[in-house]
Formats: structure tokens, C-alpha cells, sequence
């Protein structure tokens, strides 16, 4: 399957593999001396002055951020290639809706899928008997516990925080799987879904070797992480105009703890954030270092990656607007909750 | 004549299935008519849960994935 990209490959290929592991692990390391190199020694600015922090700041950033996207959303995907959504939905099909509903949710996390994929995903698992509630658990999930706001998230603030957010998700996701399997809204579903029963054609059976598996995965990591780029470069971008020139008292009065409505102000500035998950990060860093409650941050991330309106458009193909309503607000209030939840557990 | 067709409401990753397609074609040098399916309901008629599906003479022989032309020429020459 693989005969004619051969001759890309000139050294075999575990070679290639083990120098792209131990090149990565140097880069990794070398990323913060080099930041200060160029900052403070290169340009000669002042350690400690608003420029001199922004500019190290975005130095080490770009350089760590690309390489945990590298790394890690490689191993991501190598993983979730053992996961497809096919073996998913053939696995929730006979459970009943306690743990299908959690196990759907669980799911979600390492088989994600594109918003353009939405509405096949719906037509196949509602087609296949994987009943509303649990198939809802599943669509919640999947973008919310997104896998690369996760991997830097534990990059950037260790695995604290990061297992934090995506304990919260999938609390949001069986909590809103639950409802909605309670409410029994199957009448909201367009007609032709339910009339598309049974028609499902066999599907490609394709033998994999872990040699495919990896230049698979790789090729999705380095087209997704040169989409991205743009956002992560902006985002870095303001993450250091805020690190160095923006003073900490600032962030405190309007997203810090004392701050009531710092939760719904957030979720609402996130909306038109969707797709720039990898960009939000630096941003929330640099927030988080000025004194942004824990809570606040998580809702942020939270909603710049479930809170999807072009997502909600496609999904209108298939099922009518007051199942949408409900889907959409239990995703914003479980955002809510858990954002207040955290601001009160930790302060 | 050899029917491909590229399953996918038409979003970047099916325009990329497509473009591959036509190259494949190219490169294989078979004869082939490279067509779009943009209907879901039609999409779902095929039982793929992720877009871009890519279906050789009605058989769908990926989905979710973006497979390289010399990939895709590799499966329409092995016909």
C-alpha cells in the first residue's frame, strides 16, 4: 500500500524514528537556555524590564509549544489509531445507558473528530442502536477533553491541571449524556436518520503496520501543526504582550477570584475562539502567571473548544432545534459549573 | 471506466481527498471519472463515521483519512 512513498525514506526507518526521538529531547532541553540567549545576550535587552520579559517569554514559548504539539500529538494519534470511531460505536451498541454513557465519555477522549464529521458520526451510531443519551456523552466529550489542549496543558502546568480539565469534561459530558438519554428527545431527531436504519455498507478492513501507524501519524501531526501555526504564533504573541507589559493587578480585578461574574465573561469571549484551541493556550498561560483563578482558566479553555457554532450548524442536519438548545446549554452550564466549582473548592 | 468518489460535506480535508484523487488517476493512468458526494444522507448510505470517505466502484476503501495519490494509485492499479 505503501510502495511508491518509499523512496522518501532513504535511512530505515526505526533509524529515523530514534534520531527524531533523541533531536527532540535536545531541542527540548536546550529551549530555555536559548530564550535567554537571545533575549537577554543577542538583543542585549534587560532582564526583568516589560520588553525583555515578553520577548524571552516568546522565545521559549514558540520553540516548547511546537514541540510538545510534535511529540506528543504524534503519540496521540498513533494511540487513537487503535480507536477508531467504528469499533467504538460496535462496543456502545449493546450497553445499557449507565455504562454506555460513561464509557462513551471516556471514549470521547482519544477518538476525536473534525466538526465536518459530526453528522456521519451521529447518522452511524444512532443507526448502529447506540441509543441518544450515550451517542450525546460521546459528542460532548470528544471536543471538550480536547487532546491538545490537553497534552499542553500538561506540558505547560503539569499533569495538575491537566487532569483536572479533563476529569471536569467528562463530568460535563456523563452528567449531559445522562439528561439527555432521560429526557427522551428521540422525536428531535430528523426523520430520515431513523429511516437510514440498516443500510450501512460493509467497511475497509485495512491491515496496518506500526511502520504505516507512524508515518500516518506523523503526517497528520506535521499537517495539523502547520494549519495551526498562524494561531499558535498570535497566541504566543499575546500571551507575551500580557506576560511582559500587562501589570498582574489588572488581571487579579477582572478574571482573578474576587471577581463573580469572571466565569460567564470568559465562556463568552471563548465563543468566537473555536479551531484556535492551540493558540488559547499560551494566552491562558500567561493569564494563569498574572493571577487568574484556576476555575476561570478552566471555563476559558473549556469553551474555546466545545462551544463550537459551526459545529451547532451542521448538526442542525440532523437533529431539530430543541434537542439543540438542549445539548448546547447543558455544554455552556456544565462550562459554568465547573468553573465555579473549581474558583470555590481552591480559593 | 473505474467511478471514484470522494464522500464529505466539502470541508478542507475532502477538497484535499479530491485533489489526491485526480492526481492518483493521473499517475496510474487508468481511466476514471472523479466525482463528489456532498449529501449526508447519501454520505451515511455508505456507513462511514468520518469524512472524507473515498469509495473505488462502490466499495469504500477509506475513511477518515487522507491517503496520499500514491496511495490511492496503488489501489486503482491493484484492480
Amino acid at each position: 500500500m505503501t510502495t511508491i512513498a518509499l523512496p522518501r525514506w532513504r535511512l530505515p526507518f526505526p533509524l529515523v524514528v530514534g534520531l527524531a526521538v533523541v533531536g527532540w529531547t535536545i531541542a527540548w532541553f536546550a529551549a530555555a537556555p536559548f530564550a535567554a540567549w537571545f533575549a537577554f545576550d543577542l538583543l542585549g535587552l534587560e532582564p526583568g524590564s516589560h520588553l525583555g520579559e515578553a520577548v524571552a517569554f516568546f522565545a521559549f514559548d514558540v520553540p516548547k509549544v511546537l514541540l510538545l504539539l510534535l511529540g506528543i500529538v504524534t503519540v496521540v494519534t498513533l494511540i487513537r489509531g487503535f480507536f477508531p470511531p467504528e469499533k467504538v460505536r460496535n462496543a456502545l451498541a449493546g450497553r445499557g445507558n449507565g455504562v454506555g454513557t460513561v464509557a462513551a465519555a471516556s471514549f470521547g477522549i482519544v477518538t476525536p473528530f473534525c466538526s465536518c464529521s459530526a453528522v456521519p458520526l451521529f447518522i452511524g451510531f444512532v443507526e448502529a442502536g447506540v441509543p441518544l443519551g450515550v451517542t450525546f456523552a460521546f459528542l460532548i466529550s470528544s471536543p471538550m477533553v480536547n487532546e491538545v489542549a490537553l497534552v499542553l496543558l500538561w506540558g505547560l502546568f503539569g499533569p495538575g491541571i491537566a487532569l483536572v480539565y479533563m476529569g471536569a469534561g467528562l463530568t460535563v459530558a456523563i452528567v449531559g449524556g445522562l439528561v439527555i438519554g432521560r429526557m427522551h428527545m428521540e422525536r428531535y431527531v430528523e426523520d430520515y436518520v431513523w429511516e437510514l436504519r440498516g443500510v450501512s455498507g460493509s467497511l475497509p478492513d485495512v491491515h496496518l503496520t506500526w511502520e504505516d501507524r507512524i508515518r500516518e501519524a506523523w503526517t497528520y501531526t506535521r499537517d495539523l501543526v502547520r494549519r495551526i501555526l498562524p494561531y499558535i504564533l498570535v497566541g504566543i504573541g499575546i500571551g507575551a504582550f500580557i506576560h511582559g507589559f500587562i501589570p498582574t493587578d489588572l488581571v487579579v480585578a477582572i478574571g482573578g477570584p474576587g471577581n463573580p461574574l469572571a466565569v460567564p465573561l470568559v465562556v463568552l469571549i471563548a465563543l468566537p475562539l473555536y479551531s484556535n484551541a492551540a493558540g488559547t493556550i499560551p494566552i491562558v498561560q500567561a493569564l494563569l502567571g498574572k493571577g487568574m483563578a484556576v476555575g476561570t482558566t478552566l471555563a476559558f479553555m473549556m469553551a474555546v473548544t466545545a462551544i463550537s457554532l459551526p459545529e451547532f450548524v451542521i448538526l442542525q442536519k440532523v437533529i431539530k432545534a430543541p434537542l439543540l438548545a438542549v445539548f448546547a446549554g447543558i455544554v455552556t452550564v456544565g462550562i459554568l459549573f465547573v468553573g465555579y466549582l473549581f474558583n470555590f473548592l481552591i480559593y | 471506466m473505474t467511478k471514484i468518489e470522494v464522500l464529505g460535506p466539502g470541508c478542507d480535508n475532502c477538497k484535499r481527498l479530491e485533489k489526491n484523487a485526480r492526481e492518483a488517476v493521473a499517475m496510474a493512468g487508468v481511466e476514471a471519472e472523479v466525482t463528489k458526494v456532498t449529501d449526508y444522507a447519501e454520505i451515511a448510505h455508505y456507513g462511514i463515521l468520518r469524512t472524507p470517505g473515498l469509495v473505488i466502484d462502490g466499495k469504500v476503501v477509506s475513511s477518515g483519512r487522507i491517503p496520499s495519490a500514491g496511495d490511492i494509485a496503488v489501489m486503482l492499479g491493484g484492480r
